[in-house]
């Protein structure tokens, strides 16, 4: 009875918590341009697009275990579709969303298909020289797309009812574009799309066992991670106003990795994370040298990795998680024991042989939930 | 200039450039078949081997003393990248390895930044001027050179492996890591040993390189990409395999952009590409492979 009691308190207790939390990020997610000088603003609606672009990478990377290197090309892709669409059609920025969306999607469709056949390595491979390749094209494509000088075109400008400065409109737009994208991506991931794409990470031959069509959904995988990289280069445009082919070399499609892994693999809010540091890391590290950001994140990339593997976001769970069963296990030390309720046993080391079936980056189990 | 001598001409310039990109596809090749992951820092290896090279001659020693040194810092520093970066990792998932090496890729790029800054430096040429002419084909001494100096690393390579009691270990580890370690072979510095070895001969194709390229940190990029290509071609577990891949690559490179002008100079990268996605599409093991059995 009283067990029940307890669950109901701590349900309820749980729930307060969270609504608080979710007021509190309202407020400040809100506030914020009215605060900040319009280029904090600026960094922030970076932060807030490149974590759309995460986000998608990490429905492939983190969830679907396939490795990219080279979603910088879908985000040149969408950023490109928008830049043409406003300078050739002039068709206004909201009509270019659901074009750059739409067409990374079959982009990505068209990509996964030979992914499906390229495990791990070899998607990376491909990936990657597909993402070299691409400035180059962008360059040949000259009449499109207006070669190496990119092209320039008119940012967001605030309606005359809002009253409000450049900034802080093209800020909300994007945080409405981010927090959809977002829901988005939790929703798929809760649903049936986004379960059998864990269960073809988890174990493939398993997962085919159980019915999940390995194919059409490692290529569906591909298509919505390049959906999301595209409609986050396409606001890359509206808030930009310019783009050019350097501004998407190989080096994009490694740093939106990089940022993937730092912020946390398969995590919710690793893309936010991570995006915060795609955006904050150069920008501070530039003023020591050109080269340091470079240097920061290839040693924090490898520090992850080894001591880390569930990147920042991960890292406060599993502080809290040690916090927790430390407490737990004075406490039932102090109190009586009842059989169960113990804190389970030290966990084994891990078997040292290397083990198939474990998920990429397995420690985004504990994200899972 | 007949069209055939023309041909002949783009053939032997693409001969000279595979020759670089079969190098670093060996060593690629190495540590594939030692660890079982590409590297994808390898060609940022190659670089910092070609700075240091640059750093002992711009420091007056002579080039021929410089490469000898430069080798054995290579290989020193290969062997301790394996201690250290790789082998906590070496048990995990593939992706975490991709991801570690990708970070080295990012490091050590940075990192040369850092120490000699963006500017491009020149490197000096290691062969004479000139060439001679063959029925009208014009051959460099440095692409007779480059080719030379990649045909005497892999005849060394395969004196190495097969007729020296370190190669025969070296395979053994290859082969069957459990098993070597059960007959008493210290799978551990094997493993180290072979990205030295496998640092030593990227670091040859960074020299090789450079006087045509320029030195800069972002050098083996492009080079990398061809590598790869190669190393698809002739199969990710043969070293002979790379070579023959490295050389078509160069070959079908130049013939690209000399003869399709769809492609021209600018889009020649787009060339491995096509390589890699059609050689994984039709024969995913490359032409020197063995097709891996997998047993769910």
């Amino acid at each position: 009875m009283s067990t029940i009691t307890a669950t109901l308190d701590t349900d309820r207790a749980r729930r307060l918590r969270l609504a608080l939390t979710a007021l509190l990020a309202a407020v400040v997610t809100v506030g914020a341009p009215f605060y900040f000088a319009p280029f904090q603003v600026f960094q922030l609606t970076m932060v807030l697009l490149y974590a759309v672009a995460l986000a998608g990478l990490n429905l492939l990377v983190g969830f679907g275990g396939q490795i990219s290197l080279g979603h910088g090309a879908f985000f040149a892709a969408g950023a490109y579709t928008a830049a043409v669409m406003l300078d050739r059609y002039d068709t206004g920025h909201l009509a270019t969303l659901p074009v750059a969306a739409v067409g990374c999607f079959l982009l990505g469709l068209g990509f996964g298909v030979p992914a499906l056949r390229l495990r791990g390595l070899y998607l990376a491979l491909v990936t990657l020289s597909f993402a070299v390749f691409l400035p180059p094209l962008l360059k040949r494509l000259e009449p499109v797309t207006g070669g190496s000088m990119g092209l320039t075109v008119d940012k967001l400008q605030p309606p005359a009812w809002s009253g409000l400065a450049e900034d802080q409109w093209t800020y909300f737009v994007v945080l409405a574009v981010t927090a959809v994208a977002l829901l988005l991506a939790r929703n798929l991931l809760r649903s049936r799309v986004g379960r059998a794409l864990l269960a073809v990470r988890d174990n493939e031959s398993a997962a085919e066992v159980m019915g999940v069509r390995l194919s059409l959904h490692k290529t569906l995988a591909f298509a919505w991670s390049a959906l999301f990289a595209g409609v986050s280069g396409c606001v890359y445009t509206w808030v930009i106003g310019f783009v050019s082919p350097d501004s998407f070399s190989f080096v994009l499609s490694i740093t939106l990795l990089a940022g993937l892994v730092v912020g946390g693999l398969a995590s919710l809010y690793g893309p936010l994370l991570g995006a915060a540091f795609v955006m904050y890391v150069p920008s501070v590290a530039q003023d020591i040298s050109e080269a340091a950001p470079g240097v920061v994140f290839g040693l924090l990339i490898i520090a992850v990795m080894f001591v880390a593997p569930t990147g920042l976001a991960g890292l406060a769970g599993r502080v809290r998680g040690a916090a927790v069963s430390r407490l737990t296990r004075t406490t039932s030390a102090a109190g009586d024991r009842t059989p169960g309720s113990e804190p389970s046993a030290p966990p084994t080391p891990a078997d040292p042989a290397p083990v198939d079936a474990e998920p990429v980056g397995a420690p985004p189990r504990t994200e899972k939930e | 200039m007949s069209a055939v001598t023309e041909l002949l001409q783009q053939v032997v310039e693409g001969v000279g450039s595979g020759a670089v990109y079969a190098s670093l596809a060996l060593a690629l090749v190495l540590i594939h078949r030692f660890t079982g992951i590409v590297n994808f820092a390898q060609g940022e290896l190659a670089m910092i081997s070609t700075y240091v090279a640059w750093q002992l001659v711009a420091s007056g020693m002579s080039f021929w003393l410089a490469l000898p040194v430069t080798l054995a810092v290579s290989f020193a520093g290969g062997m301790l990248i394996e201690r250290i970066v790789i082998r906590p990792v070496q048990n995990a998932p593939e992706l975490t390895m991709v991801i570690v090496t990708v970070g080295l890729f990012i490091f050590v790029n940075a990192m040369a930044g850092l120490i000699w800054s963006f500017t491009v430096k020149d490197f000096p040429q290691p062969f004479p001027d000139g060439g001679i002419d063959l029925a009208g084909v014009r051959v460099d001494w440095s692409t007779f050179g480059i080719i030379a100096v990649v045909a005497v690393v892999m005849g060394l390579l395969y004196v190495l492996f097969q007729h020296t009691s370190i190669g025969l270990v070296m395979r053994a580890v290859a082969c069957n890591p459990a098993s070597a370690r059960l007959s008493g072979i210290r799978v551990g510095r094997v493993l180290m040993l072979g990205w030295g070895l496998a640092a030593t001969v990227g670091a040859v194709s960074g020299v090789l390189v450079a006087p045509v390229l320029f030195l800069e940190p972002n050098m083996m990029g492009g080079v990398l990409i061809y590598a790869f290509a190669a190393a698809t071609l002739g199969g990710f577990d043969s070293p002979v395999g790379a070579v023959v891949g490295g050389l078509c690559v160069g070959v079908a490179e130049t013939l690209a952009g000399a003869y399709v002008d769809v492609i021209g100079a600018d889009l020649k990268v787009g060339v491995p590409l096509v390589i890699i996605l059609a050689v994984l599409l039709v024969r995913p093991q490359g032409l020197f492979g063995r097709a891996a059995v997998e047993r769910a």
